[in-house]
């Protein structure tokens, strides 16, 4: 579904990618894994078109992402949430949903009434301003705005970044259910136990490269995985 | 919801008409005695500045965007309008006429200098728009300056008296009422998610750059208008009108006003365009009691006298007969706001 293909990407005079390689298959999971810095953000910013490629292919669905315009990927059905929640503050929950069906309104409705009823705790506050969120909930509004645009594949940067343990698990449980939905989905993590534990397959990334890939269960025994990223 | 929208339209139009026959009634009755075409002027000053000083709104509280150098606008919009009346004047061509394709024409060519400065200013983030806009007005005034179509430096005189009072009311009210629909539109809100989180913003597929640009251009047409209305009433004009006071006055109104709130800069412009006029002798403190005002305003309501609070007819009728509705949907209104 998704190949990326010798990407490289620079920030200036710095190149922060360095040719790496990368494929998603339909309906998958695939973890991304690394050290603060490696270039995880990155890759996913330029998957979307919100940062430029020097050089490297991205087929999503056979369409070459990189030659095609950034507001227009969404339409491709490639939704992506951003690191850090980023939300609509002063916009109510239901107005902030409505924004990510911004490219494509048909079907709003619906898509809405889908979203209310995977996040409950969103419909009981549909009509409060998204900035008075708690931030677990934030995070939740920003995995449904994204399923709002009806994507066949979502790219995840760090969901779980400053949950509590009981809410990392709630934000796990719903992205296996959105998988389960047939969602394709390519999640960068932090938490790296439990981000290959919900995944098929997944890569490691070290300042720029891709130094491992496998399956992800696997990897859970690996020992050089075991010391660096699971703290064992 | 639709049937409320509705009903609060009319319910403001018959407000606005209420208030209209209010100044002629004043007016045609000589109720100010010998001031009466005195305060006419004085009031067809605050008609224009309420246009400049909302479109400057569009930018400043919508966009959330500092724009330095709005009577850029103002002037390309006096400029080319005052050209095209004279052009068109003795074409037999009713006045009303002459005047509105003036005005249309000083209204796009501000949009189209709205779009060729927004371009390259609104695809960068951050103070750029503040500097480039200054650097664009004064640019606009040096070229006036030596232009012989705009007088070349001297004053440019003898444009034909367009702008009266009840033209330029009505000229305000569709202006006002067309910004307060864009603002309220689909386009309105793109611009206020984009200035709310622009990384989310563009995540939902939203071509950041293409709405901003937009908003601006908007905002620069509204700019013209209010020149052209301006030239139409001053009858003769220099480049040096629109300097930088000019612009750092548009910006105080809009902040005393309310930043996002149109009811604010309606009534900041009036208040704040008529004292000066009324005070003429301390006319050269204008600045200064401007500046004095500014502060205490971010001192004690940083987000101008009106926030973004808007005024609704219907809110009052509702709250007056005490019907559903009241404070959750005035609330929710507010918010929903510029
Ligand atoms: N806007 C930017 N300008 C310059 N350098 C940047 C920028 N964004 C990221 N970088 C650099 O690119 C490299 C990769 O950053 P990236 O954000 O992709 O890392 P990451 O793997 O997502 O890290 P984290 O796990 O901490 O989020 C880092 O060295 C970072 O300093
Ligand atoms: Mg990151």
């Amino acid at each position: 579904m998704l190949k990326i293909t010798n990407l490289a990407v620079s920030y200036g005079a710095i190149e922060a990618i360095h040719g790496v390689s990368l494929e998603v298959h339909d309906g998958e999971i695939v973890s991304l894994i690394g050290a603060n810095g490696a270039g995880k953000t990155t890759i996913l910013r330029t998957i979307s078109g919100l940062k430029k490629a020097d050089k490297g292919e991205i087929l999503f669905d056979g369409a070459d992402l990189l030659k095609t315009e950034p507001s227009k990927i969404i339409n491709l059905k490639l939704a992506h949430v951003p690191e850090g929640r980023h939300i609509f503050p002063q916009m109510t929950v239901e107005e902030n949903l409505e924004m990510g069906a911004f490219t494509d309104g048909k079907d709003m409705a619906a898509n809405m009434a889908d979203v209310f009823e995977r996040f409950s705790r969103l419909k009981e506050r549909k009509k409060q301003l998204a900035g008075t969120l708690s931030g677990g909930e934030q995070q939740m509004l920003a995995v449904g705005r994204a399923l709002m645009a009806k994507p066949k594949m979502i790219l995840m940067d760090e969901p779980s970044m400053g949950l509590s343990p009981l809410l990392v698990k709630e934000i796990f449980s719903i992205i296996r259910e959105v998988n389960k939905k047939g969602i394709t989905i390519l999640l960068v993590e932090q938490n790296a136990k439990m981000a290959l534990s919900i995944s098929n397959r997944a890569y490691v990334m070290e300042t720029g490269k891709i130094t491992m890939e496998g399956n992800a269960g696997e990897m859970l025994k690996d020992d050089r995985v075991k010391k660096a990223y699971l703290g064992q | 919801m639709e049937k409320r929208f509705k009903v609060s339209y009319f319910l403001n139009f018959l407000g606005v008409l209420a208030v209209f026959f209010l100044f002629v009634l004043l007016f045609e009755n000589n109720a100010f005695g010998r001031s009466t075409q005195y305060i006419k002027g004085i009031s067809t000053t605050a008609c224009y500045t309420i246009i400049m000083v909302a479109s400057l709104n569009l930018v400043v509280g919508c966009m959330g965007e500092f724009s330095l150098g709005h009577a850029g606008f103002v002037s390309v919009g006096a400029y080319a309008s005052a050209i095209v009346s004279n052009g068109l004047t003795g074409k037999g061509l009713p006045d009303i006429a002459l005047f509105l394709v003036a005005l249309l024409a000083g209204g796009i060519a501000a949009g189209l200098t709205g779009v060729l400065v927004g371009i390259p200013a609104l695809r960068l983030r951050g103070d750029y728009l503040a500097i480039v806009t200054i650097a664009f007005a004064e640019i606009i005034r040096v070229l006036f300056c030596n232009l012989s179509i705009t007088g070349g430096g001297k004053t440019m005189s003898g444009i034909i008296k367009l702008s009266n009072f009840y033209w330029s009311f009505w000229i305000m009210v569709v202006c006002i009422t067309v910004m307060y629909m864009y603002v309220r539109s689909r386009f309105g809100r793109t611009v206020k998610a984009i200035r709310e989180d622009y990384i989310a913003a563009s995540a939902s597929g939203i071509n950041v750059t293409y709405y901003k640009v937009l908003t601006f251009t908007v905002a620069a047409f509204f700019a013209g208008i209010g020149g052209g209305v301006y030239a139409h009433y001053m009858t003769a004009m220099i480049p040096t009108n629109f300097n930088f006071m000019y612009s750092a006055e548009l910006l105080s109104e809009v902040i005393i006003g309310g930043i996002g709130s149109i009811t604010g800069s309606i009534i900041g412009a009036s208040f704040l365009s008529s004292l000066p006029e009324m005070m003429r002798q301390f006319s050269q403190y204008r600045m200064l009691a401007y500046s004095v005002v500014l502060v205490l305003v971010m001192i004690f309501k940083p987000g101008g006298i009106f926030g973004a609070w808007e005024f609704s007819l219907i809110r009052v009728y509702e709250r007056l007969t005490g019907r559903k509705g009241g404070w959750e949907k005035s609330r929710k209104k507010t918010e929903g706001g510029v």
